[in-house]
């Protein structure tokens, strides 16, 4: 095969279909549909197969991304996923949430001069495929002794947890809610990442051995120290999120219709307010939705709202759409949908009616001054630019803080913002304890918090002594009496040295 | 906030080396109920059996119940748990659709769909010597268990429930066996003395003039007055909020009241706060956000069970899932 230019290679993106905005802002069904294989086979061909490619290095969890596409086009589809999988638990879902004009499509040389190569929605088709063909990859793993408890089921966990099945570890997984996923089931929406994919995604860790236990609140049933000691876990990681909402401390924020976004998308993604009353969670919108924050978070936030029905959606933003920390699709995905944007506006007061009912909100305007520590010009209030906003709900999604139960229930050391301190192999103060995702690092993306769950897999492994998936290497000194140096190893909390 | 508590200290002795299942007695779906017992027409009792729960629960904490998989996540203070039996105990007011529902559906040997915690911070048992525990409504039986802890602790321990009617009244004898005095206050005057649980606690306060702590779980405005009445004396009351919330984990916050001019959420900074800082007004404006939408779903139900008894031969069903 003559080797690849950018000349000869097709110079358009296989075409991605689309729900119509006027059509995808009344349902809660996927906005983008997803390549057929004829678009999936065409989009391969643009891949130049370089001998050092980028892509894989843009990747926080480096998938052989040229790899699996020479098996697509062999049509080797079932290779192809083997070989993606071996690298990522949740193609279906990584596919759809990556934020991969930054990662792999950021670098990919084709996007010199063209659209890169649409690496994510090719990841997306495979794993689709997958879900649709019921692949689950069931090569028998030699089981090593080791138990591992997991704490939360989100993307760092389930990637964390994979790994170490994988491995021969017992894997057990704790959820607090009723349901796996962490922020995959409460907080990305339907119409970005369907449940149905979540729970297959869910049903392949499961296919590995991982054992999963809703209802269960670490920390306050039982400790992480209990699970080292009486439950017997040989390690724990532990991936609980950076799950609290922040709020702005201004008047009237605990006004009823005040809520922050997690709320919202909790009720609607996890309790199914959108189904009240056959579901008993409600909600209650209004008519007027105004969300504070211009993340990703606010971007569901608003197209959720407009899905239940609001009528008019508006976001509040003190930056301009330069500084916008959303995905640029996303943003487009919301203005295309018929969300206002209201750049260089600060809320100031929420204001309310007699009934202690949201009413309006009152606005500053600002201007963009000096660059602040983030290297982004700082907003400064222009004076006298205040006025009143009509709103009946009023949504906070300005970031998200540390979860403190596992500080308030374990001696597990915090860093001075709450987050849980690690070392650069997620090890954290307690020994066998490791820890990885959003309560590490503060809110980040999926990929990245599984990147970190990979990671402190791979520490976890070391920490046990499992070199490789089936052998496990003997202490290297016999005798090892359990004393070093005149230190208690006990004491020490070198409790887990054990004679194989 | 320093309660770090680390109940089960880890250390090489504490392993047992081959016991390589999970602990048997670790419930996490399905959980069956042992028994159920009618206090009124609307007051039940429910014992669940969740073992690991039974162990870690403290007086103050509450969980977060879903009687079926289309249900709400609601969050109900332990009334009591029995680490023996292996159970824990709520007592639910039947006031809104889904405990409507609980009541009509819930009974022993069926299951709970959902039950999550312990959750909260415990209740501090201070070493206070003479202790008001204070509840109405609701609130009777989770003070049960702080009465309990503190009589374990060594305090003179003055119990004051308010009941509507002397037909309401439950655990009477329980309370007896760990308070030291025992008031009860009825509406009507039919038991006990007649009026609100604040004059129970003022009869306490004239007999006793050296109260240390008073502890109150109710309504809100039961809590309120409680407070307002101790303010004057300036004894410490310890109150147990309970305002809307979803997860129960500190993630929603819709669970946020104002506390001495702070935001704090009750899930995870509470539930229990000086009753004295507590902003009440706010609480019960909050409490009162989803109204319509309540209002909406009792109606539905009503409905519903009107229709079932208009054909008596669909029975209702026991609640298995």
């Amino acid at each position: 095969m003559a080797r690849k230019t950018i000349r000869s290679i097709p110079q358009e993106r296989a075409e991605m279909p689309v729900q119509a905005p006027d059509l995808r802002r009344a349902n809660f069904d996927e906005v983008t549909l997803g390549f057929d294989q004829g678009n999936a086979l065409l989009e391969c061909e643009r891949c130049l197969m370089c001998p050092q490619p980028a892509c894989v290095e843009g990747c926080p969890v480096n998938i052989d991304i040229p790899g699996f596409i020479a098996k697509m086009i062999q049509k080797d589809f079932r290779g192809a996923y083997d070989h993606l999988t071996d690298s990522t638990l949740l193609p279906a879902v990584c596919g759809r949430v990556c934020p991969q004009e930054d990662q792999c499509e950021g670098v990919c040389p084709v996007g010199g001069s063209l659209e890169p190569v649409a690496i994510g929605r090719l990841e997306r088709w495979l794993g689709d495929k997958a879900i649709a063909e019921g692949w689950k990859k069931t090569s028998y793993i030699e089981p090593n002794r080791f138990r591992v408890g997991v704490v939360g089921s989100g993307p760092s966990s389930m990637a964390c947890a994979a790994d170490l099945a994988k491995a021969g570890c017992a894997v057990t997984v704790f959820e607090a809610l009723h349901a796996p996923g962490g922020v995959l089931r409460y907080g990305i929406p339907e119409f970005r990442l369907p449940n149905s994919v979540v729970d297959a995604e869910i049903g392949n860790l499961e296919a590995l051995g991982v054992e999963i236990r809703c209802n269960t609140l670490v920390g306050r049933l039982f400790t992480i120290e209990q699970m080292l000691g009486e439950m017997d876990f040989d390690a724990v990681f532990v991936g609980t999120g950076a799950g609290t909402p922040k709020f702005m401390d201004i008047p009237g924020e605990n006004l009823n219709g005040v809520l922050s976004a997690n709320e919202l998308l909790t009720r609607c993604n996890l309790m199914h307010a959108d189904d009240f009353p056959n579901h008993d969670t409600p909600l209650g919108l209004g008519r007027r939705v105004a969300v504070i924050g211009a993340g990703n978070t606010a971007m569901d936030a608003m197209r959720v709202s407009l899905r239940l029905g609001a009528e008019e959606v508006h976001c509040v933003y003190r930056r301009t759409d330069a500084e916008c920390p959303a995905r640029k699709e996303e943003l487009h995905h919301a203005q295309e949908e018929g969300i206002e944007f209201h750049w260089l506006t600060a809320p100031v007061e929420i204001l309310g009616d007699e009934t202690n009912r949201v009413r309006a909100i009152r606005c500053v305007q600002m201007e963009l001054g000096d660059p602040d520590a983030s290297g982004r010009r700082r907003p400064v209030p222009i004076e006298g630019s205040e006025f009143d906003f009509e709103a009946d709900t009023v949504v906070y999604a300005i970031g998200t803080s540390p979860n403190p139960i596992l500080g308030q229930t374990s001696s597990i050391r915090l860093n001075k913002w709450g987050y849980i301190d690690t070392d650069d192999d997620l090890a954290t103060s307690l020994a066998g304890v490791y820890a990885g995702g959003d309560i590490v690092t503060g809110a980040a993306t999926v990929i990245l918090a599984m990147g970190a769950g990979r990671r402190a897999a791979r520490s976890i492994r070391r920490y046990l002594g499992i070199r490789d998936s089936e052998v496990v290497y003997q202490p290297e000194r016999a005798g090892f009496d359990g004393a070093l140096f005149g230190m208690d190893l006990a004491e020490q909390n070198f409790t887990h040295i054990r004679q194989l | 906030m320093s309660n770090r508590e680390t109940n089960g200290e880890p250390g090489p002795g504490a392993r047992s080396d081959d016991s390589h299942g999970q602990p048997e007695d670790l419930v996490t779906s399905g959980f069956p109920i042992l028994e159920r017992t009618d206090f009124s027409d609307t007051t039940f009792l429910l014992e669940i059996l969740h073992p690991a729960m039974a162990r870690a629960a403290h007086p103050g904490q509450f969980v977060i119940v879903m009687a079926d998989d289309q249900g709400e996540r609601i969050p109900l203070t332990i009334a009591d748990f029995d680490r023996d039996r292996g159970s824990v105990t709520l007592v639910i007011q039947a006031v809104g659709k889904s405990t409507r529902e609980m009541q009509a559906r819930c009974r022993a040997g069926g299951e709970l769909f959902g039950i999550t915690g312990p959750m909260g911070i415990p209740s501090k048992v201070s070493n206070a010597r003479k202790v008001i525990c204070v509840g109405g409504g609701l609130g009777v039986a989770p003070i049960f268990p702080q009465a309990r802890a503190f009589k374990e602790a060594g305090a003179y321990v003055i119990g004051v429930v308010g009941f509507r009617n002397r037909n309401m009244i439950f655990w009477e004898e329980k309370f007896r066996e760990v308070c030291d005095e025992f008031i009860i206050c009825t509406d009507d005057g039919s038991a006990g003395i007649k009026g609100l649980v604040t004059d129970g606690i003022e009869n306490a306060i004239a007999a006793h003039g050296d109260i240390d702590e008073v502890v109150a779980i109710g309504p809100p405005v039961m809590m309120r007055a409680c407070a307002e009445v101790t303010r004057p004396h300036g004894i410490k009351t310890m109150v147990s909020l309970n305002p809307i919330m979803v997860d129960g984990t500190g993630m929603c916050g819709g669970c946020r009241v104002r506390v001495g001019g702070r935001i704090r959420f009750a899930c995870v900074d509470g539930p229990d706060f000086d009753g004295h800082d507590v902003d009440f007004d706010d609480l019960m404006v909050r409490l009162q956000r989803y109204k319509p939408e309540e209002q909406e779903a009792m109606d539905r139900w009503s409905e519903h069970c009107r229709r079932l008894a208009a054909a008596p031969a669909t029975t209702i069903d026991t609640g298995s899932n």
